[in-house]
């Protein structure tokens, strides 16, 4: 029951010292020390963060820009396209966009966010593809775009308290361009570039909790000093990456490698939605993406099978990797992808793929768990409704 | 007197009966628990099998028979609320209790400073 100690090759995140100042209880994770619980612990983190603030690190993952090198930059949105089947030419200066990198067979290699920030658009992806991804992106994108993984750190501020507290670090009035005005005035998915303590972050209004929130990119050598100047107002707590993870699967957001993999596409995974009718058949840049005959076909045709939200009935938390069966003696017919319990609702909860025809919501199905099957109900997704600042 | 095991359990033994829990220092590995799962009284237990279930939000673990017996009565206050576990994992959020087929079983557990030393 002891957990594993980490090993040395790990990497540190630049807010390493301040996880360990914190109590955080530290795990290797994607290859970075990083921190999985505070002293509060993941139940009490995770409600926090849906009644206050949280703060996060999330330098693990990987931010990559792309510099068109023409100077336009509908020549980096157009090449990008080649990977992704999102619109990334209609995307607007200042915003973000969620998108997905696509095998030849349709497949999810990795989910991330791209932001337009002006000249360049900034990828944020998945700490266990970065490698990968910069690769492929160099791979295909090296003609038309300077491709440059920036060694800066992530800091997700996240929950109902995120934007006071972020406001107090942008005074009004300072003379840079930016104030606490600037950030109550971004919306969901908005990026700006903020004067945070003297230090120009790059901020987007978005996280992975399902809460409002933001997550701020500032040069490693700022992010304790920004990171600490939050953690100073009683309303922000650090959070770990168990919370995290219960946040994310409350708010029905995919897990990169559990919920979606190279195995799983777009549309059975439930995110026809990042496929705009502007790369589907009849629109003006329909496919051009890896995989797209079979994607296009797949949104015209639906999915044989589709990712949903399961509530077990008991008190037993049904954990990734289970199968899930139509009855109580059949065959299995799909299998849970995530799961565990949902502080929010005081219940077990999870995700995982169905065939079409048990996906309807309020649908029976059984999982197996230690040799016993439980009952489940098929669940609308989010399971806890998105507080995001739209309007 | 109290004995450990090397899976991170306690054992209180009165007679041949034996009183079962997860110690302190296993509950804070765990952190908070949500989901508890005891053998059923009357199940015969052999030493090394999973008995109970004890689970964080983030995962479940097994909890090991210590010992080879018959369990006579389960912590329901536990199974009705995990926490209590988490809690006071070394009184008040004691598992299972069992009857011992061999009460020389608990002569090769640790006691309480050799556990100490073994959990550091």
């Amino acid at each position: 029951m002891s957990a594993d100690p980490i090993p040395q090759d790990v990497a540190r995140t630049p807010l390493h010292a301040l996880h360990l100042r914190h109590g955080a209880r530290m795990v290797p994770f994607a290859g970075y020390a990083m921190p999985v619980q505070y002293p509060a612990g993941l139940l009490k983190e995770h409600l926090h963060t849906r009644s206050a603030a949280g703060l996060f690190d999330v330098s693990h993952m990987g931010q990559i820009r792309l510099t068109p090198r023409s100077g336009d930059i509908a020549d980096a949105a157009r090449a990008l396209e080649t990977l992704l089947p999102i619109d990334v030419l209609g995307l607007k200066p200042g915003r973000q966009r969620y998108g997905l990198l696509l095998d030849e067979t349709g497949g999810i290699r990795d989910d991330l966010m791209v932001a337009h920030c002006g000249d360049s658009l900034l990828l944020v992806v998945n700490a266990a593809n970065k490698a990968a991804d910069e690769a492929d992106l160099r791979a295909h994108l090296s003609d038309t775009c300077d491709v440059a993984v920036l060694a800066r750190a992530l800091i997700a501020l996240q929950g109902p308290g995120a934007e006071a507290a972020l406001a107090r670090l942008s005074p009004e009035g300072s003379a840079h361009e930016v104030s606490a005005h600037e950030v109550s005035a971004m919306r969901f998915m908005d990026v700006r570039a903020l004067d945070l303590l003297g230090t120009a972050a790059l901020v987007t209004r978005s996280g992975y909790t399902g809460e409002d929130g933001f997550e701020i990119s500032v040069p490693e050598d700022r992010a304790e000093a920004v990171a600490e100047a939050l953690l100073a107002d009683p309303a922000v707590w650090p959070i770990g990456l168990g919370a995290r993870d219960s946040l994310r699967l409350e708010a029905g957001l995919c897990l990169n490698g559990n919920d979606i993999d190279s195995s799983t596409d777009p549309v059975e995974a439930g995110l026809s939605w990042a496929i705009p009718r502007v790369r589907r058949r009849g629109g003006a840049r329909a496919g051009g993406f890896p995989g797209a005959a079979r994607i296009l076909d797949a949104l015209e045709k639906g999915p044989a099978r589709r990712r949903v939200g399961l509530r077990p009935e008991g008190p037993a938390p049904v954990r990734a990797g289970a199968q899930l069966f139509g009855d109580e003696t059949g065959e299995p017919v799909g299998h849970v992808t995530s799961g565990g319990f949902g502080p929010s609702l005081q219940a077990p909860i999870a995700m995982g793929y169905l065939p079409a025809a048990l996906t309807a919501p309020g649908t029976r199905v059984f999982a197996e768990v230690r040799g016993k099957r439980l009952a489940l109900a098929v669940t609308a997704l989010p399971f806890v409704p998105a507080g995001f600042k739209r309007a | 007197m109290r004995k450990f095991t090397d899976e991170h359990e306690w054992l209180d033994c009165t007679g041949d009966v034996a009183t079962v829990g997860i110690t302190s220092h296993a509950a804070e590995q765990l952190g908070d628990l949500v989901f508890i799962e005891l053998p059923k009284v009357g199940a015969k237990l052999t030493k090394g099998e999973a008995a109970a279930v004890v689970e964080s939000v983030k995962a479940a673990s097994d909890v090991y028979a210590p010992v080879s017996g018959e369990v006579t009565e389960v912590n329901a206050a536990a199974v009705a609320d995990p926490a209590s576990v988490a809690a006071d994992p070394q009184g008040a959020g004691w598992l299972y209790r069992i009857r011992l087929d061999d009460p020389a079983s608990l002569d090769g557990l640790m006691d309480e400073a050799a556990y100490a030393d073994f959990a550091k």
